[in-house]
């Protein structure tokens, strides 16, 4: 990237609110239910029908803008969006304009080390759309097909500061806005599904520059890999147009995940002109400081305070508490461990090294993998004993996560059974030192590299399950000694 | 005497002495609207064979458990009812099926009342003299010439020519009091927020209420203790006990005290209507209340501010009818954009696409605060003027319109014309007000209706007020004479 | 207050209203007419004053977070004037 150049980033992140029903009437928001079942007069727009507000929604709004450290309006409203979609039933969006339920909040991200405040403009409440669906081709089909099963579902609109500066900046908020989210209860945050969704804003302008840049705002970002590639894809294009003497046009674009480019969208025929105004069928909100007081007390440990925990508790380094906060689950599993088990670094290490790579391989869920914290403890103290290697642990893990097996059935059928006896060992490795004089005599002369064959020797005749520590220990004494 | 002539309380008793079925109730209703209605042309939809149906079913003990059971009645079409068509008198919804029925029609029903059909309307409830009906225009029974008033023209309109004893109808600027005191019956129109609007299709929700249209105040107390009351469905319904209105049926007014604005006695407002309304003023002299002239300074800019706010919220109110759910569809259009476009041009009237325009121009960038914004304000000080009045008063009465019934034809091609029959009318709902338009006599065969308005949920004054000159006058029991059989 | 035909193309745009050159015309002249009586409103001073969305002083209107029936498929997909697959079919978008 042209180094003369600074990007600066804002998201606009749109969360659905964990409730079971939706935000203005009582259809259920579950996910994946057949077209239009999860519909009635109210969320398909029917005439005469009336909103009636979910308290929850309001509830879990301001739990969210309280995590955010935001301030939470003592008034707000709601007002209508007006413009037309085939998947906006009333021709309007029911959402908060000039007075947003939570205001002026932050959060921080962690960037090697070095901690940066983001700011949180404003988090409004609105009703999502439902879904149109293309039929085959997009280009060549002449129809669509709309379901309104998500229309109504309760959405927080978060807007951030154009606080960031780059694609891993924009990565790290989002990732630490999710991770709040998800402690705090406020959503499910699964971006595949569509419940947590990113739209950023990016410009760039020369270093130094006070003023910003003219920005665009890019859409479609379904992943935190395609949020992070959409905005270095698009800053570069910002820069290579600055410097061919082009013109930045403000405009929305689309992500483009086949060609990992962004495109304009082909702009509307009319400037937005959304005629917000209040909308008279719900009553303003009033929110008493008691009711705000309340939901501050329920609200759970959230990840900058289970971090601080897991650092100052277990003496974790900061990476490692990042990583076991990203999730309320990954926590919870940590901290079921911990209670079993008391080397915290090492559950760490299989938490974030093994059980990770497993769980994403698959893409299962921590709470539906197989294997439960006692589990995963118990397989830690065999190594603790020396009745397997940790390399061998790495296989039975393996054998536990694609079975659910205990970790000492998978041990005694495999016959994985570490070899810790010393005369066991002493004879082979005597038998070894005796066949292979030279490369005795090539240790002895300084060559430390020869000290490696003998290992593997004895490994190799071991099929694996000699205990390396005694082996090394032997080995030294042996071919020091002759 | 026939059946289709007679009031809610009367045909109760003759149900009770079993001097009448609820068969034959219903038969004679069913008869005097073939009778009339091909002149009247207040019915857009008949629901005969469900109506005899439903009166065949009743049984004797539930006669006794629905307050109007066995009663029939008829609806504005703009009235969701499970399975019977509802239009708003609209080509965009000719052949919408509600797969619902209004909390009112739900009430309605709940006390064992018959719906014999659906009434004629104002397209959308846009007009103030049904003759925007998509379908046809009403006509008054007192002279087939002239119109009914509107927008709920067919309710007034079938009302006074008894083809049913009750009729609902919505109220957004004068909808309801405008019609009755054309068509010479009692229409009220409750506080905002004391009838569910729920099922009822919206034209501006922050005034549209639902009200009623009867023979006399009695039956108008005993309806509106039957759709009175708070629905959960309704979020500006609001909570709060409903007093008996029957009990409010009494001509004691002694010591009342009654304001009446002189502006509302100016704006061209015709001389005849104005001394029918000092002489019924005289009238409540004389039963002991104390009567003074007031002022609402801010009254006089209701209409513009009305004629802002109310499009403003049609055109996101009516944004829905797009053609994807439900409603006129244009298949020819090979883009979303145009099929919207087409859909809402072919499915809308002229009276609605103005209003539409108006609206979605008040709220547009660059305009909202000059005219969406400043006619909230105003609406404000309009309430205000209304609030000092009510520390000292018990109620206000002046004309409810200023002329009489007009011609058919006379005023429809000029909106601004038109919108001037609000004029007495659109104040009360700015300001959220109970208000009821009783007959004060006649001026030139025509009825003349006067308003009365009272504090917020304080319909008990209302009727009590509007009983008590009933009860001195004569006027509600004089007919049109649209002939016998 | 006049309106040009190419503001009111542009509201009939922003309205999803599809006008004829006759519509366009007229409705330019009688939203003018509107609009003019309309500004009547500016003879009086509102400065001061808050503006009057909700009449009723009511606050706070909730329901609670529980699952109601939806309504059977077929029931709110009767009155779709174009259906496919249990759902809404409608032209492409732009």
């Amino acid at each position: 990237m042209n180094s003369n150049y600074e990007t600066v980033i804002g998201l606009e992140v749109h969360a659905e609110l964990k409730t079971a029903t939706k935000i203005f009437c009582s259809c259920s928001t579950a996910f994946g239910a057949e077209p239009n079942t999860q519909v009635c007069p109210i969320c398909s727009g029917f005439p005469g029908m009336l909103p009636v507000l979910n308290k929850k929604a309001v509830e879990i709004a301001i739990k969210a803008g309280l995590a955010l450290n935001c301030e939470i309006a003592a008034l707000c409203k709601f007002d209508r969006k007006n413009y037309f979609y085939p998947d906006l039933p009333k021709a309007y969006q029911i959402s908060q304009y000039d007075l947003p339920i939570c205001k002026n909040g932050y959060l921080e991200i962690d960037l090697e080390g070095e901690k940066k405040r983001v700011g949180i403009t404003r988090a409004h409440m609105e009703e999502d759309a439902g879904k149109l669906v293309h039929q085959g081709n997009i280009t060549s089909t002449p129809f669509s097909l709309v379901d309104l099963n998500r229309s109504g579902t309760p959405l927080l609109e978060i807007v951030s500061e154009p606080d960031m500066r780059s694609a891993q900046e924009a990565r790290a908020y989002l990732e630490k806005l999710r991770s709040i989210l998800l402690f705090a209860g406020a959503s499910d945050c699964k971006m595949q599904e569509g419940s947590l969704r990113c739209d950023a804003n990016v410009s760039v302008r020369p270093w130094g520059q006070k003023e910003l840049g003219i920005r665009t705002e890019i859409k479609n970002l379904n992943s935190f890999r395609a949020l992070e590639r959409a905005i270095e894809y698009e800053a570069q294009r910002q820069i290579e147009a600055i410097e061919d003497g082009e013109a930045i046009i403000q405009e929305t674009r689309t992500w483009d995940e086949e060609k990992q480019i962004t495109r304009g969208m082909r702009s509307k025929e009319e400037a937005h002109d959304y005629r917000y105004f209040p909308d008279p069928d719900l009553p303003p909100l009033k929110i008493e400081r008691e009711w705000v007081e309340q939901l501050k007390a329920d609200l759970p440990e959230l990840p900058d305070q289970a971090q601080q925990r897991l650092m100052e508790q277990y003496g974790l380094p900061p990476y490692d508490a990042a990583i076991l906060t990203l999730t309320p689950e990954f926590l919870e599993y940590f901290d079921q461990c911990l209670s079993l088990y008391n080397d915290a670094k090492q559950v760490s290490n299989w938490m974030m090294g093994e059980l990770s790579k497993y769980l994403n391989q698959y893409d299962i869920e921590i709470h539906d993998c197989k294997i439960k914290p006692v589990a995963l403890t118990r397989l830690l103290t065999l190594i603790d004993e020396g009745t397997i290697s940790g390399k061998m642990a790495k296989d039975v893990f393996a054998e536990m996560f694609a079975t659910g097996k205990e970790p000492d059935v998978v041990v005694k059928e495999k016959g994985m059974v570490q070899i810790s006896d010393e005369s066991t060992l002493l004879k082979m490795i005597d038998g070894i030192i005796e066949a292979n004089p030279g490369v005795v005599e090539d240790y002895r002369k300084g060559k430390e590299k020869a000290f490696g064959f003998f290992v593997g020797q004895v490994m190799k005749a071991t099929k694996g399950q000699a205990n390396p520590a005694v082996v090394n220990s032997l080995l030294k004494e042996r071919l020091k000694s002759e | 005497m026939e059946l289709y002539e007679l009031g809610l309380y009367e045909l109760r008793d003759k149900l009770n002495r079993e001097e009448a079925s609820v068969h034959e109730i219903i038969e004679s209703v069913l008869r005097r609207i073939h009778q009339v209605d091909g002149r009247v042309k207040a019915f857009v939809t008949l629901d005969e064979e469900n109506a005899l149906q439903k009166a065949d079913q009743l049984k004797r003990e539930e006669l006794r458990r629905g307050r109007i059971a066995g009663l029939p009645f008829a609806l504005k079409d703009l009235i969701c009812t499970r399975s019977l068509r509802t239009t708003c008198c609209s080509r965009m919804l000719e052949q919408f099926v509600p797969p619902y029925d209004a909390t009112v029609a739900a009430r309605l029903n709940a006390e064992q009342g018959i719906l014999v059909g659906k009434l004629n309307m104002d397209e959308f409830a846009m007009g103030s003299s049904t003759e925007f009906s998509a379908f046809f225009p009403t006509h008054n029974p007192w002279d087939l010439e002239r119109v009914p008033g509107g927008s709920s023209g067919g309710s007034a309109a079938a009302v006074a020519a008894d083809e049913v004893p009750f009729a609902l109808g919505t109220d957004t600027g004068g909808s309801i009091r405008q019609p009755a005191a054309f068509c010479g019956v009692v229409g009220l129109k409750p506080t905002y927020g004391r009838v569910s609007r729920w099922g009822v299709v919206a034209f501006a929700s922050s005034l549209d209420q639902v009200g009623i249209f009867s023979k006399d105040v009695a039956d108008c107390a005993l309806v509106m203790n039957i759709i009175c009351g708070y629905d959960p469905l309704d979020s500006t319904s609001i909570n709060m006990k409903v007093p008996d209105y029957t009990s409010f049926l009494s001509t004691d007014i002694k010591g009342m005290k009654i304001a009446y604005p002189r502006e509302y006695f100016q704006q061209g407002v015709d001389k005849k209507n104005r001394e029918l309304v000092m002489a019924a003023l005289k009238k409540y002299e004389e039963l002991g209340a104390i009567v003074e002239e007031v002022s609402l300074p801010h009254s006089e800019y209701a209409l513009p501010a009305y004629y802002i706010i109310a499009p403003a919220e049609a055109s996101a109110n009516l944004a829905r009818f797009d053609g994807v759910r439900y409603g006129l569809r244009d298949f020819e259009a090979d883009n979303v954009t145009d099929m919207f476009s087409r859909s809402r041009a072919a499915g809308f009237g002229a009276e609605v696409k103005r209003r539409i325009m108006l609206g979605t121009y008040a709220l547009s960038s660059g305009y909202y605060d000059a005219y969406y914004l400043k006619a909230l304000k105003v609406r404000r000080l309009i309430s205000n003027d209304f609030e000092q009045i009510f520390k000292d008063f018990d109620i206000i009465i002046s004309p409810t319109t200023p002329t009489t019934a007009f011609k058919l034809g006379e005023q429809s091609n000029e909106p601004l014309t038109l919108y001037m029959n609000d004029i007495l009318t659109v104040p009360i709902n700015l300001a959220g007000l109970p208000g009821i338009s009783v007959p004060c006599g006649f001026s030139d065969g025509l009825p003349a209706g006067m308003q009365i308005v009272a504090k917020p949920f304080d319909e008990g004054s209302l009727i009590r007020a509007a009983y008590a000159f009933e009860q001195n006058t004569a006027y509600h029991t004089v007919k049109p004479s649209l002939g016998g059989e | 207050m006049a309106l040009t035909t190419n503001e009111v193309e542009h509201v009939a745009l922003l309205a999803r209203l599809a006008l004829n050159d006759e519509e366009k015309k007229e409705l330019a002249e009688q939203l003018s007419l509107i609009l003019d009586y309309a500004d009547r409103l500016n003879e009086i001073n509102t400065d001061e004053i808050e503006p009057l969305a909700h009449i009723l002083p009511v606050y706070n209107v909730f329901r609670e977070d529980m699952v109601g029936a939806s309504s059977p498929r077929e029931d709110i997909l009767a009155n779709g004037p174009l259906l496919e697959d249990g759902q809404y079919k409608v032209p492409k978008i732009v």
